[in-house]
C-alpha cells in the first residue's frame, strides 16, 4: 500500500517535471536544456517575493509563474530563435543558458539547506493505512487537473489547436496562417510556466537547492524519452512507469539507485523501442 | 532618388592562389607563407614552458593541454562524425580512474598507466556507448550528458575506488618538465594526426556518415562499426587526458566527472572555430588561463564560460580560427553596386 501511494505521488511529480520539456520539444522542436534552471529559478523568485518582499504566498506564486513565462519567451525570442533548426547549436546554447542561470544562483549565495517554501496546507491524512500529508494530495490533484486541462486546451481552443497544428507539421501550419515563431515563443513560455508550476508544487516538500536543477533536467528528459519525445500523453504514462520503478528500487535496493533507474530506463527504451512508448514513426526516422 | 550602395567583397590573395597547388611552390616567400602558421603553432607550443613565469603558470599549461585534447576529441566527434557528445567528463573521469587504479593498486609507473588508461578507457567508454550509437543529434547528446552523472552516482552508491574521497597518493610524473612536454607533444600529435586522419578513406566515411548515414548504409558499409571506431578514437584521447590529469594532481575522484570537463571543451571549440581542429586548441589557450584568473570567483567562472559560449554561438558562430584564416588568405574591399 505504501508503494502504491508513494509511487503515485512520485509519478505525478515526475509527470509535472516532464510536461514542460515535452511541450516545448513537441511544438518548437527545441530541446530546452535550460528546463532545470527555469524550475529552480521559479522556486527562488517565489522565495524572494514571499520572504524578502513580504507578499502573500499565493500572489508571489502567481507573480513568479509570470516571471518564468516571460523569461522563457525572452530566451526564445532573443537567443534560441537564432539557432533554431541547428541541432548542435540548439543543445549547446540552451544548455549554456541553463548552466549560467544555475551557477549564477549558486554564486549568488543560494545554497545550503536554509531555503524552503511553506506547504500549502498543514496536516496529514491516513490513506489505506499510510499517512499522506495534504500537500502531496493537493499536488496530485493539481497534477491530474493540469494534464486534463492541457488536453482540453489543445483540443478545444483556437490557440491550442494552432499549437497542435504546428507540432504536427510546421510548414502546413505556416500555410494556414499560423505564425510559427510566435507559436514557438508561446510554447516556450507555456513550457516555462509548467516548469514553474512543477517547482511551486514540488519544492515545498524539500529544500531549494541548485543541484536539484540538474536532477530535474535529467528526470524530465528521462520521462520524455521513455514516453517518446514530443508526446505529452507518452510523457505522462512514462512518468508512472519510472515513478513506480524508482519507488520499488528505493524500497527494495536502496535510495542511491534512484538515478540509475532513470538512466537504465532511457538506455533500454532507446535500444528496444527508439521512438518511445507513444512516439510516431516519423520521429523514428529522425532519431535512428 | 538613388543612394550610393556598396558591399564588401572578399578576394583570395595572390600568394594564396599561387601556393595552393604544391607543385607551384616557386619561392621561399610562398613556402614561408604556407608553413609559417603551422611553424608558429608548433614552435609556440614547444616554447611555452620557457615563456611563462613560475611553477603555477607552468601547471596551467598542462591543464590547457589536457582541455585541448578533450576539446579536440569533441570537435572530431561532433564535426567530423556527427555525434555531439556532451559528456567530456565521462572520458576524463574514466581515464582518470583507470590510471589511478592501475597506479595505486598495481603500482604501475605513470608512463605505462597513461597509455593503458587510453586503451582500456577507450574500450570501456565505447562499450558503454555502444547501445546509443544508432542515435543521432539531440538523442545522443542527451544520453552522453547523463553518463558522467551516472558514473559518479555508481561510484558513490557502491562506495568503490575510495568512494567520495577518491584515490589519493598516486605517483606524479618524475619531473614538471617531463610532464609539460609529454602533454604538449600529445596535443600536437593528436592535432596533426586527426587532421591527417579525417582526409583518409576512413575519415571520408566518417564525414559521409555525418552528412547522410542512409546513403552510407546503402553502400553496404556498416555504420555502427565506423561510429564505434570514431567513439573509440575520441574516448581514448579523452581518457589519456584524464590519465594525465590524475598523475598531475596525484589524485582521482568524483569531481573528475564534474561539469567543468564537459562544458569548457565545448566552449573552447565554439570560440576557436568548430570543425577546424586547431580552433579548440586556440580556444583552450584563451579560456583556461582566463578561468584560472577568475578562480577566486568560484562558480561564477562557469557563468562566464556559458555566457561567452552563448555570445559566440549567436554572433560569431564561425569562431576565431575561421576569422583569422579569412584575414590571412583573403583581402576585403568595398565595391560599388
Amino acid at each position: 500500500m505504501e508503494i502504491l501511494v508513494y509511487g503515485t505521488i512520485n509519478s505525478v511529480s515526475l509527470a509535472l517535471m516532464g510536461l514542460g520539456f515535452a511541450m516545448i520539444y513537441g511544438i518548437s522542436r527545441v530541446p530546452n536544456f535550460a528546463h532545470g534552471a527555469l524550475y529552480i529559478i521559479c522556486g527562488f523568485v517565489t522565495w524572494t517575493l514571499f520572504y524578502q518582499f513580504g507578499l502573500p504566498y499565493f500572489i508571489s506564486i502567481i507573480l513568479s509563474l509570470c516571471v518564468n513565462g516571460i523569461l522563457g519567451m525572452i530566451m526564445y525570442r532573443f537567443i534560441l530563435i537564432r539557432v533554431r533548426g541547428m541541432n548542435i547549436s540548439e543543445i549547446i546554447a540552451s544548455y549554456a543558458i541553463g548552466l549560467a542561470i544555475l551557477e549564477a544562483l549558486r554564486y549568488g549565495g543560494f545554497r545550503g539547506m536554509n531555503y524552503t517554501l511553506p506547504v500549502f496546507m498543514e496536516g496529514s491524512l491516513m490513506l489505506g493505512g499510510v499517512p499522506v500529508d495534504f500537500h502531496r494530495l493537493i499536488m496530485m490533484v493539481i497534477g491530474v487537473l493540469l494534464v486534463a486541462g492541457l488536453w482540453l486546451f489543445t483540443h478545444y481552443t483556437r490557440l491550442g489547436l494552432a499549437l497542435q497544428g504546428m507540432a504536427q507539421d510546421e510548414r502546413a501550419a505556416l500555410m494556414l496562417g499560423i505564425d510559427s515563431d510566435l507559436m514557438a515563443m508561446l510554447a516556450m513560455g507555456f513550457g516555462a510556466v509548467l516548469a514553474g508550476i512543477a517547482a511551486t508544487l514540488i519544492l515545498p516538500l524539500g529544500n531549494i537547492v541548485v543541484e536539484s536543477g540538474y536532477n530535474v533536467l535529467i528526470m524530465s528528459i528521462a520521462v520524455c524519452i521513455v514516453g517518446g519525445l514530443g508526446s505529452w500523453m507518452g510523457a505522462f504514462f512514462a512518468a508512472f512507469i519510472i515513478g513506480y520503478a524508482q519507488i520499488l528500487t528505493v524500497v527494495f535496493i536502496g535510495s542511491h539507485f534512484q538515478m540509475v533507474v532513470a538512466l537504465l530506463a532511457i538506455i533500454l527504451t532507446l535500444i528496444l523501442k527508439p521512438s518511445g512508448l507513444f512516439g510516431h514513426q516519423k520521429e523514428l526516422e529522425e532519431r535512428v | 532618388m538613388t543612394t550610393q550602395q556598396s558591399r564588401k567583397e572578399r578576394i583570395d590573395r595572390g600568394i594564396k592562389v599561387r601556393s595552393d597547388g604544391l607543385y607551384a611552390l616557386m619561392s621561399w616567400r610562398e613556402l614561408t607563407y604556407l608553413t609559417l602558421p603551422r611553424f608558429i603553432l608548433i614552435a609556440g607550443m614547444l616554447a611555452l614552458p620557457f615563456l611563462v613565469p613560475g611553477m603555477y603558470w607552468q601547471r596551467v599549461i598542462s591543464i590547457v593541454c589536457i582541455y585541448a585534447i578533450l576539446a579536440l576529441s569533441f570537435d572530431f566527434l561532433a564535426h567530423y562524425v556527427g555525434l555531439v557528445s556532451l559528456g567530456g567528463a565521462f572520458f576524463i573521469g574514466t581515464g582518470g580512474y583507470i590510471a589511478g587504479i592501475l597506479n595505486s593498486y598495481f603500482s604501475i609507473p605513470p608512463f605505462l598507466t597513461v597509455p593503458l588508461a587510453a586503451i582500456i578507457g577507450g574500450a570501456f567508454c565505447t562499450l558503454l556507448l555502444l547501445p546509443c550509437l544508432p542515435l543521432k543529434g539531440v538523442y545522443f547528446a542527451i544520453v552522453t550528458l547523463m553518463y558522467p552523472l551516472f558514473m559518479a552516482r555508481i561510484i558513490e552508491a557502491f562506495d568503490i575506488f575510495g568512494g567520495t574521497d577518491g584515490l589519493v597518493g598516486i605517483d606524479s610524473f618524475s619531473s614538471a618538465f617531463l610532464e609539460q612536454y609529454f602533454v604538449i607533444c600529445m596535443v600536437l600529435i593528436f592535432l596533426f594526426g586527426i587532421r591527417r586522419f579525417v582526409t583518409t578513406d576512413r575519415g571520408l566515411i566518417f564525414t559521409a556518415i555525418m552528412d547522410n548515414d542512409q546513403a552510407v548504409k546503402a553502400s553496404g558499409i556498416n555504420i555502427t562499426r565506423y561510429k564505434a571506431l570514431a567513439v573509440f578514437i575520441a574516448s581514448a584521447m579523452g581518457c589519456m587526458a584524464g590519465g594525465c590529469l590524475t598523475h598531475i594532481y596525484m589524485w582521482s575522484g568524483i569531481s573528475q566527472f564534474a561539469l567543468d570537463f564537459s562544458i569548457l571543451p565545448i566552449a573552447a571549440t565554439v570560440i576557436g572555430g568548430s570543425g577546424t581542429l586547431v580552433g579548440p586548441l586556440i580556444g583552450c589557450l584563451i579560456l583556461v588561463p582566463v578561468s584560472e584568473l577568475l578562480r577566486d570567483f568560484g562558480t561564477l567562472r562557469i557563468v562566464f564560460y556559458a555566457s561567452i559560449l552563448v555570445g559566440f554561438i549567436l554572433f560569431r558562430s564561425d569562431g576565431i580560427m575561421e576569422f583569422g584564416q579569412r584575414k590571412y588568405e583573403q583581402f576585403e574591399r568595398w565595391t560599388n553596386i
